[in-house]
């Protein structure tokens, strides 16, 4: 949190991965600035590709979103409607009432790491594992890029990388910096963070912090200050997750994520049912024609 | 004095939109103006489409194929139909063992790594279940292919002989229970996907991918010149089931969540499909044009395949499709 300087556990040296302790990141898009250093920072030390050199003329956004080769991407949501209480300034294009009708969010995006993960079940090869900390890894030299946790993530996050791109092929997100924090490092994202609004440490720790912030927008006037970490849902929580100013939609993210597993009872019934209905089907039509 | 060009552009995106609703494009997103917003966040989309190119489709056409002629090959071995039995082993190990596995293995993004398919054994996950019934699929048909033709043209004498016919039942046998699992399993690999106009026909999937395996099967076999009444009759239940699968996919609507199936090229291509080897193909066999039903059923279910990948395509690039199957 702001203020901790050098005991903030994004700067603190630890060793979540020896101890087997969860751990996550709390993103709070009320102290985002918009700097794309988190993007910027995950490119470098992962060796990312780069994603397009493109104007997409929504806001200063012109990422689009996560994908094989973007594993942080900051929001730019423009919205009719206030942030809390906050100052007017001169550049307000209100009514004149003193009001500022629009606000600005920036939210920096990136792999949930799901509870129960759609990926991770999804992935034929094994090459999609829960690494010690309770994060989403995939294997890139396992990988052979069968393109199936792609429509199985209820997020969007993971995507095949296309040619000619280094290691193309293979799926890729978010690795939360695996080999970072093997080292006792902190993830290059939330490291760089300069306003601390992409929080790393313990699970448990970050959750009570992140309900604690939300209470104390609320009371500062932030009225649909929310956190979205689905564990009602069956994705059953997520380990990065997030505080939202209103509702989940405005910012691409689902408002009932489901890991796809729920669907295989009913779907393999049917398969089953059809399986054993064709062999009938045909052994009737053979004793009823001889 | 002229309006400046931009004025102009903005003046033009502005009846567009009156006239349209949202308007495509970038950079015309934006607050506070009168052009209505795209759905979520800029119109992105909140799941990812699949990545899936020609050769799935294919595979799932060619899979189904294989897997029903297994059965079909095994109860023409039970009522004495050795030739038909032979003809629906080839097309069972040239589809299943051949084609399938070399349609899949092109579509990897790395396709040296296919092996590691079998690296993992893991019922939750469909696309390792197919990776494994193919695998098996392929270990039986092929063998049993060979001993059947070594049996049917009495290569080997007596006993040997014997056993050989013997070990033709036995992997026939297999083939004809992982073959069923091989043409419907493709429906539960895209059925519990997060694409919501897939998973919201999970159960429709399996019952077409595998009844159109079923009719193709019977119908290929018909135009390779085995015109007998029984694969008559399982054209007739195969074209029957999908008239009826037609029917409930237009019964059955999630409004903006499935609209891919209902709109767009996508829907046309399911469409078009269903009609082909649903009613179609049952009035041409209705009336006696056999050939005809049989090649009607053939592109219909062929078609219907690529429909439902590119169905995939436009919902998972739909925003308003994921929020609408979740609320």
């Amino acid at each position: 949190m702001i203020g901790e300087g050098t005991h903030s556990t994004n700067q603190r040296r630890h060793n979540y991965v020896q101890e087997n302790v969860e751990v996550g990141f709390f993103t709070d898009p009320t102290v985002c600035i918009g700097c794309k250093a988190c993007e910027v920072a995950c490119k470098e030390w992962n060796e990312v590709p780069d994603d397009g050199f493109t104007w997409s003329g929504n806001s200063y956004d012109n990422t689009g979103h996560l994908g094989a080769s973007t594993w942080r991407h900051v929001l730019f949501l423009e919205q009719d409607r206030q942030k809390g209480n906050q100052v007017v300034g001169s550049h307000s294009l209100g009514n004149g009432d003193g009001e500022d009708p629009f606000r600005w969010v920036f939210l920096s995006d990136v792999c949930k790491h799901c509870e129960e993960a759609g990926c991770l079940e999804a992935c034929p090869t094994g090459s999609i594992v829960r690494t010690e900390v309770g994060s989403v890894l995939v294997q890139n030299d396992v990988c052979n890029g069968c393109g199936y946790c792609v429509v199985s993530c209820p997020f969007g996050v993971l995507d095949r990388r296309p040619e000619p791109l280094r290691d193309a092929g293979g799926a890729f997100k978010c690795t939360f910096c695996y080999d970072r924090q093997k080292s006792g490092l902190v993830p290059a994202c939330a490291k760089v963070c300069p306003t601390e609004s992409i929080v790393f440490g313990r699970l448990d720790d970050l959750r009570a912090r992140a309900t604690q912030r939300v209470q104390e927008l609320r009371q500062h006037g932030y009225d649909d200050a929310q956190l979205y970490d689905p564990q009602e849902t069956s994705v059953r929580g997520i380990h990065a997750f997030f505080l939202i100013l209103g509702e989940p939609e405005a910012y691409g993210l689902p408002p009932k994520p489901q890991v796809p597993t729920i669907h295989l009872k009913s779907a393999w019934t049917a398969a089953f049912a059809t399986a054993i209905a064709s062999i009938i089907a045909t052994l009737v039509a053979f004793a009823f024609s001889s | 004095m002229d309006a400046p060009a931009s004025e102009k552009r903005l003046e033009q995106l502005r009846e567009k939109a009156r006239q349209e609703g949202v308007v495509p494009g970038r950079g015309v997103d934006v607050i506070g103006g009168p052009i209505p917003r795209k759905p979520g966040y800029y119109g992105e989309g909140v799941v990812k489409p699949p990545v899936w190119t020609w050769e799935v489709p294919l595979y799932f056409f060619f899979g189904g194929i294989a897997g029903m002629s297994a059965v079909i090959a095994l109860a023409a071995l039970l009522f004495h139909h050795v030739d038909l039995a032979r003809a629906a082993m080839w097309l069972a190990a040239i589809a299943g063992a051949i084609l399938s596995p070399l349609l899949l293995i092109m579509d990897l993004g790395r396709p040296h790594l296919f092996l590691n398919m079998l690296r993992v054994f893991k019922p939750r996950s469909p696309m390792s279940m197919g990776a494994w019934i193919l695998t098996a699929f392929g270990a039986c048909a092929v063998p049993g292919l060979i001993a059947l033709e070594l049996h049917a043209h009495q290569i080997f004498p007596g006993t040997l002989d014997q056993l050989l016919s013997f070990a033709a039942g036995i992997f026939i046998f297999g083939a004809a229970i992982f073959g069923p699992l091989l043409a419907t399993y493709t429906g539960v690999l895209i059925g519990a996907t997060a694409i919501p106009a897939w998973f919201l026909h999970r159960t429709l999937l399996p019952i077409h991918f595998g009844t159109a395996g079923l009719g193709s099967a019977a119908a290929l076999l018909e135009l390779l010149g085995h015109r007998i009444p029984a694969l008559n009759l399982m054209g007739f239940y195969a074209a029957a089931v999908e008239t009826a699968l037609l029917i409930w996919l237009s019964v059955a609507k999630h409004g903006a969540a499935d609209r891919a199936i209902h709109e767009h090229g996508s829907g046309w291509l399911v469409r078009i499909g269903e009609v082909l080897n649903g009613p179609l193909a049952l009035l041409l066999r209705f009336f006696g044009f056999i050939p005809w039903a049989a090649i009607s059923f053939l592109v219909g279910a062929l078609v219907s395949r690529f429909g439902w990948i590119a169905v995939g395509k436009v919902s998972g690039a739909d925003p308003e499709a994921v929020f609408a199957s979740q609320r």
